[in-house]
């Protein structure tokens, strides 16, 4: 490698890399086509194609790679939930981001540095007790902090007893950290193109054909392609494209919106969320503050950014840390995120034969693009859905067995 | 701030309203099955498009229907629910609710 480098800083010419192949064809057919080239659906398509040799995929995206809600989620990852089915699903996630990069020769920035959720209500403070207990007992590393300790995580928190919901008490979640999402997305298209996987951008689905309750064709803009599997991975669309293959699912959808200020030297080293505040915020490595998690009060659309909301959020935000006052903003932005009733995703079976889901996942759909990837692809390979994700199913409706994780995703309602 | 026009009230800021989601027919709980009466608590059209919602003005507790586009977050019409529900809503085993 370093040779090559110093070829390559030689060199007179300075080929860029393709990281996928350019535009082509496409095929008549596929064994399973995948809608939506977001992190989730490539690395389902990346899974298949490393792990059980299945190649004749094809990923279908209206837009291009990682365009969609890959690009505009704010990157947390953590696995402090309060179901055990949620942690044990969360935490592999997490385990799988640790060794991401080597996996996929491709830098992803994980970067491990611990998520602090505070409380400022009784409530909270009983709620972090039974997660950090829950969490402990599954192996994830979370525990309750009181107010010194929460100083000495982050010096420059305002700890201010005469706020009007002063902070009580913080649960520390040392196994949070943050990735570039990015990096998620193109990392497993690169790997899964160069193992013959076909990646078609600009490519939308207009049409599901079902034929005796089985899926059998994908219409595109670009003609119909025919399948044995079809996957949806589309988040912030999910009803819209389920509703295609004739399936209504237990989804709303509302936009949520964040923000970046501009680059500031390193002050922040963990992820800070409030539970009341209904707010979350984090510095990026290259200094940017990433605010997120005001989401609209009515269903929505639409990401455009409203003002009311940003200037809530940011009020939320000064409450926490009162100096940021002083920053501009340099982005804002929404995104359409698929609200399930218990805050939990839709994977798996559906309805209709060989149509399989990958929905529902609201707020907290990147932390899980590795493990969801997986396994929708052992589901697919097998046939069957994979035991990580069975308590997800869309059946658990109708079976009134819901994992209610609205208090442990914190920043959205 | 958006403005929405409350048929009682006239048009106020949105802020004062909420919405409840979309109008639905609700099954009989007598004569619906499991399945169907588990669909109509969960499921949701969700509907990128035009939608018709009930919505309350929270400060007087008035309920009405709204007409919006969830594209385009436009408010198309408001109008009280007498303009929809024109009956009373009978169900067969009513003595038994």
């Amino acid at each position: 490698m370093p040779w090559g480098l110093l070829k390559y800083g030689l060199a007179s010419k300075y080929p860029a890399r393709r990281d996928i192949p350019g535009p082509r064809e496409l095929k008549k057919s596929y064994e399973i086509v995948i809608i939506g080239a977001g992190g989730h659906g490539l690395s389902t398509a990346y899974h298949l194609a490393r792990y059980h040799g299945i190649t004749d995929v094809a990923v279908l995206d209206k837009g291009y790679v990682g365009g969609g809600n890959t690009a505009r989620n704010t990157a947390v990852i953590r696995s402090n939930y309060i179901s055990p089915e949620a942690i044990e699903f969360y935490k592999a996630s997490v385990e799988m981001f640790e060794n991401l990069s080597n996996e996929l020769g491709y830098n992803q920035m994980y970067s491990q540095r611990g998520q602090l959720t505070l409380a400022h209500s009784d409530a909270s403070v009983r709620a972090f007790r039974l997660r950090a207990e829950i969490n402990k007992h599954l192996g994830v590393r979370s525990e309750m902090v009181d107010r010194k300790q929460i100083r000495e995580i982050v010096p420059c928190l305002n700890m201010d007893k005469k706020m009007r919901f002063p902070i009580q008490a913080g649960l520390w979640h040392r196994d949070g950290g943050t990735a570039r999402h990015d990096a998620a997305a193109w990392g497993y298209a690169m790997r899964a193109a160069q193992m013959g996987v076909e990646i078609h951008q600009r490519t939308e689905v207009t049409g599901i054909h079902v034929d005796k309750g089985k899926v059998v064709a994908v219409q595109t803009a670009r003609g119909t392609v025919r399948c044995n599997h079809a996957v949806q991975a589309v988040a912030g669309m999910s009803s819209e494209v389920a509703r295609m293959a004739g399936i209504r699912l237990p989804i709303r959808s509302y936009p949520l919106q964040a923000m970046v200020t501009q680059p500031v030297k390193p002050f922040l080293d963990p992820l800070v969320s409030s539970a009341e505040l209904h707010a979350y915020v984090s510095q990026t490595a290259r200094g940017e503050v990433v605010i997120g998690g005001g989401s609209d009060p009515y269903e929505l659309y639409s990401t455009r950014s409203t003002l009311d909301l940003k200037e809530n959020l940011i009020a939320h935000v000064l409450e926490m840390f009162p100096f940021m006052g002083e920053l501009k903003l340099l982005r804002q932005w929404a995104g359409i995120t698929d609200m399930t009733p218990d805050y939990s995703p839709i994977l798996g079976t559906s309805p209709v034969k060989n149509y399989w889901l990958d929905a529902g996942w609201g707020t907290w759909g990147f932390k899980a693009t590795p493990i969801s990837g997986k396994c929708m692809a052992e589901s697919l390979a097998n046939e069957k859905t994979a035991r990580l994700i069975q308590p997800f199913g869309l059946e658990r409706f109708r079976r009134f067995k819901l994992f209610n994780e609205a208090g442990a995703t914190a920043a959205s309602h | 701030m958006k403005i929405m026009n409350c048929p009682l009230n006239g048009p106020r800021n949105i802020s004062e309203f909420i919405c409840f989601g979309e109008v639905s027919i609700m099954p009989c709980p007598q004569d619906s099955s499991d399945d169907e009466w588990a669909d109509f608590i969960w499921l949701s059209n969700n509907t990128a498009g035009v939608v018709r919602e009930w919505w309350c003005h929270a400060a007087t507790s008035y309920w009405f229907i709204a007409e919006r586009n969830t594209v385009t977050d436009e408010i198309l019409a408001t109008y009280p629910a007498s303009d929809v529900f024109t009956d009373r809503v009978e169900f067969k085993h009513k003595n038994n609710l």
